[in-house]
């Protein structure tokens, strides 16, 4: 699905990804986990399109096509979502009206009509009662004075409109309570299925009790020093990061 | 794919051209240019105009001569040279007596292009029109059906002539001649303009809407509308303008002079669209508008506009309550792109005790553009309880626009309640990005996030024209990210 090869990448000169090699097929859940500033962030960033970053090197395929040229939305409408660690407000613009939005734009770059009003209707109410939203939420202008836990659920329900074949979750644990990790980890198993899959980003192994990664990828200092299964989650969270890098040395 | 980038947004903005920039080739009539009392009475002639109204411009342009023109707005500009300007040209054709049938086929092919087409407007829309061409008002739509109600809507020249004693009686009272230079120069050569009287307990049945275009090179617009909504009524009126391009700048001074009567109601939209000079600020039109409503007891005016043209604009819809209990609203938003200049804003001036003002004003400034909110709020000695809440929000494209707020606040009566919040803000690339990361280029994303920062005006809008509006808005700053 996502093949990520001999990737470099800098910011204001300062090399921050040096060559992570990544391979995510359909219908797995891979976890990369890090400690601050190893470069997880950027990671996910570069792969949704944020020119900030500079590639030097390396590619990125989605189902073998590079999309490392492509502008952001296009490679939104070719399914790469990302699950934003810090959404951003954005006043006087609904939730439905954005998504609505989102949705028909996709829809034009893959030569479809606009989805008709009432199916879009429909698909807002069910993917919002799978991620356990308000109505009154639907109405409210995006992310604007959200709780740290209404924002994630958000990106959730957006992830869920959008049905991506690759989706990228950044820190989505972060500022969340457990009921409302628990709801969205269930979003996300439930919309996981043969055809798409799912890269997790996170510090803390916590997230990862739900979601349940195959592979686990520890991030550090630019490059993927270790892979393993989800035992991997459980030796970090008990040995700390401070065990793997004795250990590379 | 080779990438999009900001830098060829700007470009393609920069490329497109103004869509009503177009030029009809009408058979006009039109004055030698220069100003004296000759013109003026010339002006006066023309219309066939009562002595009165001749005295009445001839008083209103003395006063004018020793008038200076205002320094105080955040512009900067050329001074027109007034005698430069010709104040007067008609397309030859016109004829207020004739139907639409006769119409110079030219000119209705000019309608077109302006996206009227008025059997549509009549028909689907429950829009009576009045096309103000250069200096002459071309076409009044829907007219029948508005007699029957008794609603009373032509060109104000025809309105003298039909109506002397009810222009006599309110011309000039809300916006005396010698209110301000632009307001004397207007009252002294006004040409045309609309003239609207809604009877007493009166809901007029659809909207009323003046369309005014500038056509003609080397001509000044001073169009003056007159509106009177006796006591109980209610009207909604919609004003649109657009200017073909030109190198040169044209002036327009307009006078707006609404009169709601005790417990009538005036809704005002303008979606102001005149040529705002191409990229490197060369030509536009000056737009120096003076508007001004009364309200009388329990009475309502509510101002609405978008403003998104004109090189220069220097515009304060105010209102007067005079009445116990009335209600003064101001909505509005203002798009200064490349180097436009705006200086626009609002005065309630609160006479009557128990009166209420809103102020909500939303400008957007892109490019190399200048916007300024000017509002003042005056709370007079007897205003007992009165009360006012303004909100002025100010989004910034890029780092080379500004925006400013001057609000003036004056209260002489204890009991008063005055809230004002400002805020300014950027739209942030990390705002862009995200829209982008759900698919949304762009010029959409930035669409959206305009549109949202300025939904609470245009939903002030009736129904047919925040479409209008919104598209206008995505126009104005197509690419305007920086």
């Amino acid at each position: 699905m996502l093949s990520i090869k001999n990737l470099h990448a800098s910011v204001e000169d300062k090399e921050i990804l040096k060559g992570i090699n990544l391979e995510i097929k359909a219908g797995e859940v891979h976890a990369i986990m890090g400690p601050n500033g190893a470069g997880k962030s950027t990671l996910s960033s570069i792969i949704a399109g944020n020119e900030n970053y500079e590639v030097s090197e390396g590619e990125i395929l989605l189902e073998g096509e590079d999309i490392s040229e492509l502008a952001p939305e296009e490679r939104a409408h070719k399914g790469v979502f990302l699950s934003f660690q810090y959404p951003v407000e954005i006043p006087g613009v609904s939730v439905t009206n954005f998504i609505k939005t989102a949705i028909n734009e996709k829809r034009k770059a893959n030569g479809q009509e606009e989805m008709p009003a009432n199916e879009m209707l429909k698909l807002i109410r069910e993917k919002s009662e799978l991620l356990e939203m308000d109505r009154k939420f639907l109405s409210r202008s995006l992310n604007e004075g959200f709780s740290g836990g209404e924002k994630k659920r958000n990106e959730i329900f957006q992830m869920a409109m959008l049905e991506p074949k690759i989706a990228i979750l950044d820190e989505t644990d972060s500022g969340l309570d457990i009921d409302a990790l628990r709801i969205v980890a269930n979003g996300v198993n439930k919309l996981k299925n043969e055809n798409n899959a799912v890269l997790v980003i996170t510090h803390y192994q916590r997230l990862l009790d739900y979601i349940i990664p195959d592979f686990v990828h520890v991030l550090m200092d630019g490059k993927i020093v270790k892979s393993g299964g989800k035992e991997l989650a459980y030796e970090l969270e008990e040995k700390g990061y401070d065990w793997i890098k004795s250990e590379l040395n | 794919m080779a990438k999009y980038t900001e830098d060829d947004l700007k470009v393609e903005l920069e490329n497109k051209e103004y869509e009503y920039g177009f030029y009809t080739e009408l058979d006009s009539e039109t004055f030698p240019i220069g100003l004296n009392e000759d013109i003026v009475r010339a002006i006066s002639k023309k219309k066939e105009e009562p002595q009165w109204m001749t005295d009445w411009r001839i008083e209103a342009f003395r006063a004018w001569q020793e008038m200076i023109e205002p320094e105080w707005a955040n512009v900067h500009y050329d001074k027109p040279d007034f005698q430069a300007i010709s104040y007067y040209s008609a397309p030859k054709k016109a004829d207020p007596n004739k139907t639409l049938d006769d119409v110079d086929p030219d000119l209705l092919e000019m309608y077109k292009k302006l996206g009227i087409s008025i059997d549509e407007q009549k028909k689907l829309n429950n829009v009576a029109m009045d096309i103000v061409v250069d200096s002459v008002s071309v076409a009044t739509t829907f007219k029948k059906t508005l007699a029957e109600k008794g609603i009373i809507f032509m060109s104000i020249s025809e309105a003298i002539r039909e109506y002397p004693e009810l222009v006599q009686k309110y011309l000039g009272t809300v916006v005396p001649q010698r209110d301000n230079f632009y307001a004397a120069l207007n009252s002294a050569v006004f040409s045309d303009g609309s003239f609207c009287y809604i009877p007493k307990g009166v809901r007029c049945p659809m909207e009323l809407s003046t369309y005014f275009r500038i056509n003609q090179a080397g001509t000044g617009q001073f169009e003056r509308t007159l509106l009177i909504a006796d006591e109980g009524s209610y009207v909604s009126y919609l004003e649109g303008c657009t200017a073909p391009s030109r190198d040169e700048n044209q002036l327009h001074a307009a006078v707006v002079e609404l009169i709601a009567l005790d417990d009538a109601e005036i809704k005002y939209s303008t979606v102001q669209n005149w040529y705002p000079g191409n990229k490197e600020g060369k030509g536009g039109v000056f737009n120096f508008v003076t508007k001004r409503g009364i309200c009388e007891k329990n009475a309502k005016i509510s101002w609405t506009q978008v403003e998104t043209g004109s090189a220069v604009t220097w515009k304060y819809p105010s209102v007067v309550l005079k009445g116990d209990n009335s209600i003064g609203e101001f909505y509005s938003i203002a798009v200064t792109n490349n180097f436009q200049q705006a200086d626009t804003g609002t005065k309630m001036v609160h006479l009557g005790k128990n009166t209420k003002s809103t102020i909500i004003s939303k400008g957007i400034s892109a490019g190399k553009s200048q916007n300024s909110y000017r509002g003042l709020v005056r709370i007079s000695a007897n205003a007992d309880n009165a009360r006012n809440f303004s909100q002025c929000d100010s989004l910034l494209m890029g780092n080379n626009c500004g925006a400013h707020t001057f609000p003036y606040i004056e209260s002489k009566n204890s009991s008063a309640k005055i809230e004002h919040e400002a805020t300014t803000s950027k739209i942030g690339e990390d705002q862009v990005f995200y829209c982008n990361q759900r698919g949304i280029p762009t010029e959409k994303a930035i669409a959206l996030i305009v549109n949202g920062f300025s939904k609470e005006v245009l939903n002030k809008l009736p129904m047919e024209f925040a479409v209008e509006a919104q598209k206008l808005l995505e126009i104005s700053l197509e690419g305007s990210v920086g």
